[in-house]
């Protein structure tokens, strides 16, 4: 199985929680929803979630196909079976939509996120937020004698981790990608 | 075939290729070269409303009496904003629409220009989709794409805003069958093997129902017909929301009657006990399932509907069926009776004993006595005196939409325009142009409140304009009937705001107009009076003074069940308790 893939019945709850007639548990999923790269699709997508009260706890999107101007977004989102169906279903319906895969359901997929991370420090602290990098394998993309910038790509819970570890040795700012997710094997 | 023309061309010339004859709309600064090009030409007609609001449920009660798109054009700005609650109605009806805006010009957008709003934005909600086209040669593609997108699938409204640099430039024109259409392309044919699951059931149910939809109009006439086929053919009994009046006559003898929250008792306790539900084109409402943890507990639910996020939306089906009705049963009469046409006829029979002893209630009954008219008998009496006419009814909201749902009867689709899912009120005079424009030769009445009516009534100087015979059949209770109602059930008969003061002599209105009024006040005089508004060659504004406090019945208040339902004024007391009352 898939180590990154996000546990079922995780995370938040969702004022859909009330509606459900059947299968209440909170459920995250991953969606990969591939659109039209034209003006006002993110808008469509973003307007669905937050007029029919769904949650995203992350979203990405990029073109992916230049020459057929599709885009690519990566949401993020919970709720009940009943719900995450929903999301799915009203997504579908969207013009410039043309596919929505469920990557959570739909098999093995890899799921990443890049951070940069500035922290500030010197002395014993500054060494530790060193270590720790090296453990968690972040690069240091820029340095000053009293910061690092750090990079770092991996599950959404091991970026929180890292954030976590950082946050005694002087953590500043960070800055998160959100998840971008594909299938595992060579089905496309 | 490829040309060169101005944008403003352009629209004209893809709303004749797309088969367009009326376009209702108003003019502005932003669409003054659109009009330049209407001016120039006959083949269109362009309907002059007197508000934006108008044109759009103008546009509904075309397209709904008619199968056709609907078309607006208005000015950017308050033009386009005020045709949002149009577009709203007609998104949640599933009506086809195109409404075309006017945009300030392209290098203005952003710089809070004279008349500029973010019309896509706006829109982009209550809209299937919507374009704001940058180049005039994208036009023609958007406008054929456009039409694609409003009439296939699930219909409903788009919005193509034309910024006025677009509608002046040159561009090439591309005929709709040139047009790339775009991907979205929703499937029509419903999967074979659920289809056949559900022939088994219809094979074993003892206790079956049809509930049918807006969608059954939707899919076109020949939807009605299998409908029609199915039901005779198997006898089982047929219920229907109230966008679906008509697909099922209300002569046939299967009919049971609307159900939901105002429908009858015989449906709503067939809907609670049945053992098969088959629901055709209908969604599963609010005002359809009252409660949702008691919705017909015991029943296989079968769901054949077009829009893939209708299933499962609110209750969870057995067998669901993604694909056009009509395709959809015709397959299920082919399957059904390749199987050897069973059902399960002497269970079937023992149901119509149950159901026709429901139907022994007579949830329907009041009483008309004394001098005063009851708004019920005022709809038995037009219902009567108009059912052999070429006949076509639009509504407002309130209650009279729900008595006219439940008094008049409908034996043919596309007769009955209503405002089911927004509930707005000012839909109904203006859709009654719509469709007269339409059907100019036939009876067209408007069954409103005297509360809904005054939202629209500037469209008496369309009516006028146009001679347009519509006849605004105004019961008329000096109430927002529908909100009494609700504060006298809920709210401890506090009538907060609900009266409808400093009413205008209905009579001297019409006449200011143009038009000829006629008030009606003592139930003697009806069927004169209202025989003289049907003979009468013209707009007719019917001032008919019910009793002021009838209230609504059956009614499932809102949180109950099906079998809960209130039958009248007796056993209201504490009917709708605090958990219910939060509903809508
Ligand atoms: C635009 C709009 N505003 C408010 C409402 C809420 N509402 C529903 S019915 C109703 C009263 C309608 O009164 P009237 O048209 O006189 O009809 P009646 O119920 O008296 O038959 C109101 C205010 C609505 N449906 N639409
Ligand atoms: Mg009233």
């Amino acid at each position: 199985m898939n180590a990154l893939r996000i546990k079922k019945g995780a995370s938040r709850k969702s004022a859909y929680d009330l509606k459900s007639t059947y299968g209440d548990e909170i459920e995250t999923h991953t969606l990969a929803v591939l659109v039209d790269n034209e003006a006002g699709v993110l808008a469509r997508v973003i307007g669905l979630f937050s007029g029919r009260g769904y949650n995203i706890e992350s979203l990405t999107v990029a073109e992916t196909d230049h020459a057929g101007h599709l885009s690519r977004i990566t949401v993020v989102t919970t709720g009940t079976p009943q719900v995450i169906e929903q999301i799915k279903a009203q997504l579908g319906r969207l013009v410039p939509v043309h596919d929505v895969h469920d990557l959570t359901v739909e098999g093995p997929s890899v799921e990443r996120e890049l951070a940069l991370i500035k922290v500030a420090g010197v002395g014993e602290k500054r060494v530790e937020a060193m270590r720790t990098s090296e453990v968690f394998r972040a690069n240091v993309v820029d340095s000053t004698l009293e910061s690092f910038v750090f990079e770092i790509t991996g599950s959404p819970e091991k970026i929180d981790a890292f954030v976590e570890m950082m946050r005694p040795l002087g953590l500043v700012e960070v800055a998160r990608t959100g998840v971008a997710a594909i299938m595992r094997g060579n089905a496309g | 075939m490829t040309r060169q023309m101005s944008g403003a061309q352009i629209v004209v010339k893809a709303l004749k290729d797309q088969g367009v004859d009326t376009v209702f709309g108003y003019p502005g600064g932003a669409v003054l070269p659109i009009y330049d090009e209407i001016f120039q030409q006959n083949d269109i007609r362009h309907v002059l409303v007197r508000h934006e609001q108008g044109a759009t449920h103008a546009a509904e009660g075309y397209a709904r009496s008619t199968g056709k798109p609907g078309v607006v054009l208005v000015t950017s700005g308050p033009g386009a904003t005020n045709a949002v609650t149009g577009m709203t109605d007609a998104l949640m009806d599933s009506i086809p629409m195109i409404v075309l805006t006017g945009q300030v010009p392209t290098f203005m957008i952003g710089n809070d220009a004279f008349q500029e709003a973010d019309t896509v934005g706006i829109t982009r909600p209550c809209t299937k989709h919507n374009w704001l086209v940058r180049d005039t040669n994208e036009l023609a593609k958007t406008m054929h794409q456009a039409f694609h997108v409003a009439t296939s699938g699930r219909p409903g409204p788009v919005l193509i805003d034309i910024p006025k640099d677009v509608q002046f430039a040159n561009g090439t024109y591309v005929a709709p069958a040139k047009a790339d259409k775009g991907h979205y392309n929703p499937r029509v044919k419903g999967d074979m093997d659920r289809i056949t699951e559900l022939a088994a059931l219809m094979e074993t149910a003892k206790k079956p129902v049809i509930y049918s939809g807006g969608g059954v109009i939707n899919s076109g006439k020949a939807a009605s017909m299998l409908l029609r086929e199915l039901a005779d053919a198997t006898k089982f009994p047929v219920t229907s929301t109230l966008m679906g009046l008509g697909a099922y006559p209300a002569n046939g003898d299967k009919w049971i009657g609307m159900l939901g929250m105002h429908g009858t008792y015989e449906a709503n306790m067939t809907m609670h006990d049945c053992d098969l539900m088959i629901c055709v084109g209908a969604r599963f409402d609010d005002r359809i399932t009252g409660r949702v943890d008691a919705f017909s507990p015991n029943s296989k639910k079968v769901h054949i509907d077009i829009d893939p996020s209708s299933i499962n939306k609110v209750i969870h089906v057995d067998v669901p069926i993604i694909g056009d009705i009509g395709h959809v049963l015709e397959d299920l009469m082919k399957v059904w009776k390749s199987r050897g046409r069973k059902t399960e006829s002497e269970a079937i029979s023992k149901w119509w004993g149950k159901i026709n002893e429901w139907r022994a209630k007579d949830c329907l009954a009041y009483t008309q006595e004394g001098k005063i008219i009851k708004p019920q008998y005022a709809l038995q009496r037009l219902e009567a005196l108009t059912k052999d006419h070429d006949r076509y009814i639009t509504t407002e909201v309130g209650q009279h939409q729900m008595w006219a749902a439940q008094f008049l009867g409908f034996n043919d689709p596309n007769r009955w325009m209503t405002s089911g899912g927004l509930g707005t009120m000012g839909y109904g005079f203006p859709a009654s142009i719509g469709v007269q424009m339409a059907h100019p030769e036939s009876l067209v009445i408007n069954i409103a409140g005297e509360a809904s009516w005054l939202m629209n009534m500037q469209e008496m100087g369309t009516a006028i304009q146009y001679r347009l015979p519509v006849k605004q059949f105004i019961l008329n209770n000096e109430r927002l009937g529908m909100v009494r109602q609700w504060q006298e059930l809920l709210h401890g008969e506090r009538y907060s705001s609900s009266w409808s003061e400093a009413l205008p002599d209905f009579v001297k209105l019409a006449e200011a107009f143009g038009a000829k009024g006629i008030q009606v006040s003592d139930p003697d005089d009806l069927d004169d009076a209202i025989l003289e508004m049907i003979n009468h060659d013209g707009p007719v504004l019917f001032d008919c003074l019910v009793e002021k406090h009838e209230n609504c019945f059956p009614m499932i208040p809102s949180g109950k069940a099906h079998n809960e339902m209130l039958l009248g004024n007796a056993s209201t007391e504490g009917a709708i308790e605090s958990g219910g009352a939060v509903m809508v």
